[in-house]
């Protein structure tokens, strides 16, 4: 289950560096997202996190908002 | 999926961008009001005097001033109407309470639109805690709008 964090929590985790993950559509990611994030949709989370992410690594996934 | 390390960010990209954040992306590059407001304006307590803060406020050269607590939240505003009302009246009284405020991220364009339309001469921009960035001022916001078209190559 992950963990909640806030806004600070991913700086701190970012600096000590975790994976960041805009599980957002490709067309919103390529707007605008978080310095250093990676795009995967949410559709292929679960299928594509282990070919692209690192599992030795903390992971932050975020999405818009809470909705 | 194997991970044992996943945490999540849950008031997400959203919360970032009203933060004023930085960001990467096509859309990086836009004007937005956090990066036009600014943060040089003038700010005051509410238990100041209106006389005091006037000189103040006019020695910088503005005609604009906001009201701040201790951790410069926004409390209220003083436009020209307001610094010329009876200098020994508190701050408290004097100002106008809860103006309407505006996030960093939101795009310049779109926020000289508003400041155009509802005839508004300046706005508050803040984070998404209510701490002042900068006042974003009509002109200001105009003039930055207008360079974005032309630099986009569109009709001003």
């Amino acid at each position: 289950m992950p963990r909640e964090i806030d806004r600070e929590g991913v700086r701190r985790l970012v600096d000590q560096g975790a994976q960041l993950v805009e599980i957002l559509p490709p067309d919103e990611y390529r707007e605008e997202h978080l310095p250093g994030a990676i795009n995967l949709p949410l559709r292929q989370l679960e299928e594509r996190a282990s070919e692209v992410l690192d599992r030795h690594r903390a992971v932050v996934v975020y999405c818009w908002d809470s909705a | 999926m194997g991970f044992t390390q996943v945490h999540d960010y849950v008031a997400g990209k959203l919360d970032w961008l009203a933060a004023g954040g930085p960001i990467e992306g096509t859309g990086a590059a836009q004007p937005r009001a956090g990066g036009v407001a600014r943060a040089d304006v003038p700010t005051c307590a509410l238990d100041e005097r209106l006389g005091e803060v006037r000189e103040r406020v006019k020695a910088a050269g503005w005609d604009a001033c906001v009201v701040v607590n201790g951790e410069r939240v926004v409390l209220g505003l003083l436009r020209a109407g307001e610094l010329d009302g009876d200098p020994g009246s508190r701050i408290e009284q004097a100002m106008r309470p809860g103006p309407s405020t505006f996030r960093p991220h939101v795009p310049i364009a779109e926020l000289a639109h508003f400041l155009v339309d509802h005839d508004v001469p300046n706005a508050p921009i803040t984070t998404s805690d209510g701490r002042l960035v900068g006042l974003l001022l009509r002109d200001d916001a105009l003039h930055a709008a207008h360079q974005a078209h032309q630099a986009e190559g569109e009709e001003p």
